[in-house]
C-alpha cells in the first residue's frame, strides 16, 4: 500500500505525512532521553557532595570536544546534502552524504578508543553511579549514530535511485534523514556538558 | 516548509555556514569555560545556558524550526512541557530528605 501525502502537502495539517511522522517519532525520542537525563540529576543529586564531578574526571575532554566538533559537522553535512538537492545537483549532494559518513564514522572511531581506554583501565558501568549512566547515554546514543548510519548509507547507495524516478519524493526522504541526524546531534550538544564539563 | 527558488537556498546555505561556524565557537567558549574560577552553579548555569543557545540554533536552522508550520510547533511545546514534567517527577522524590537538596 502506498502511503499518502509524501510529496503533496495533506490539506488539513499542510505538513507532508512523513515530517509529521518522524516529528512525533524525536518528540518520543525526547522522552527516552528526558528519563535518561532525569536518571542523571537523580543519581547526581543522590551521590556524595562532589563524587560526581570527580568520578566524571577519568574522562578526556579533547577527544569529547573533537567529537563534538565532528558531530557538528555533520549535521551540516547533511543540511548542505538536502540543499545540493534543492539546487538539482545530485552529485554534490552524494558528496555531502559521503561527508556525514565519513565526519559520523570519525565520531565512533574515537568513542570505541574513549570505550576501550576506559575499560582497559577497569572503569566499567558498575563501577560507579556516575559511569553507570555515563556508559547508559552514550551508548543509546551510539545507538542512535549507527541507525542514522545505516539510513543514510541507504540513502547514498540504492536509496539513491529514487533520484531518476521521483526526485520530490526522494527530496522529502532526505530531508526527514536530516531531521533525524540534527536530532542525535543535538542529544548530543547536551550530553558533551553534562556528562564531561560539569 | 516554504523554500522553492534556487536563489533562497543559495541564501540559506550561507546561514548553514554561519550556524556552523557558531555552533563550532561555542563549543570551544563552552570547554574554555571550565578553566575559569566558577562556582558549581554557575557552572552548570553556563555550560547549560550555551548549550541551550547550539540547541535552538540546530532545530531553528538546521531542522528548519523557524519557517516551519505551527503545528509542529505545538507538537514540540507539549514535548518539551512533558520534558520538564519528566525532570521534575523523579526529581521531586528528593524534596523531602535531609540535606539532598
Amino acid at each position: 500500500m502506498e502511503i499518502p501525502y509524501t510529496i503533496e502537502e495533506r490539506p488539513d495539517t499542510g505538513l507532508i505525512n512523513s515530517k509529521i511522522g518522524i516529528w512525533l517519532f524525536l518528540a518520543s525520542e525526547v522522552m527516552l532521553f528526558g528519563g535518561l537525563f532525569s536518571a542523571y540529576v537523580f543519581l547526581r543529586l543522590g551521590a556524595p557532595d562532589g563524587a560526581f564531578h570527580e568520578w566524571g574526571q577519568v574522562l578526556n575532554v579533547p577527544l569529547a570536544t573533537l567529537n563534538t566538533l565532528l558531530l557538528i559537522s555533520s549535521s551540516v553535512t547533511m543540511v548542505m546534502s538536502w540543499a545540493s538537492l534543492k539546487m538539482n545537483n545530485f552529485k554534490q549532494h552524494k558528496i555531502y552524504m559521503a561527508l556525514t559518513l565519513l565526519c559520523a564514522t570519525g565520531f565512533l572511531v574515537i568513542k570505541y578508543f574513549e570505550y576501550s581506554a576506559k575499560f582497559h583501565h577497569g572503569l566499567f558501568p558498575a563501577t560507579n553511579t556516575f559511569l553507570a549512566i555515563y556508559f547508559t547515554l552514550t551508548g543509546l546514543h551510539v545507538l542512535h549514530i549507527i541507525g542514522g548510519m545505516i539510513v543514510i548509507g541507504y540513502f547514498l547507495g540504492p536509496g539513491s535511485r529514487m533520484w531518476a524516478t521521483e526526485p520530490e519524493h526522494f527530496i522529502n526522504r532526505i530531508e526527514t534523514v536530516g531531521l533525524y541526524w540534527h536530532f542525535v546531534d543535538l542529544v548530543w550538544i547536551f550530553l558533551f556538558p553534562v556528562l564531561y564539563l560539569l | 516548509m516554504s523554500i522553492h527558488t534556487t536563489t533562497d537556498i543559495k541564501s540559506h546555505v550561507k546561514v548553514y555556514v554561519m550556524v556552523f561556524a557558531a555552533l563550532a565557537v561555542l563549543t570551544l567558549v563552552t570547554v574554555g569555560a571550565t578553566y575559569l574560577n566558577l562556582s558549581k552553579g554557575e557552572a552548570i548555569f553556563l555550560a547549560l545556558s550555551i548549550a541551550t543557545v547550539k540547541g535552538s540554533l540546530v532545530t531553528s536552522y538546521f531542522m528548519h524550526l523557524i519557517s516551519e508550520r505551527a503545528m509542529i510547533r505545538w507538537l514540540l511545546m507539549v514535548t518539551v512541557f512533558f520534558f520538564f514534567v519528566l525532570m521534575f517527577l523523579l526529581t521531586s522524590s528528593l524534596f523531602d530528605q535531609v540535606n539532598v537538596l
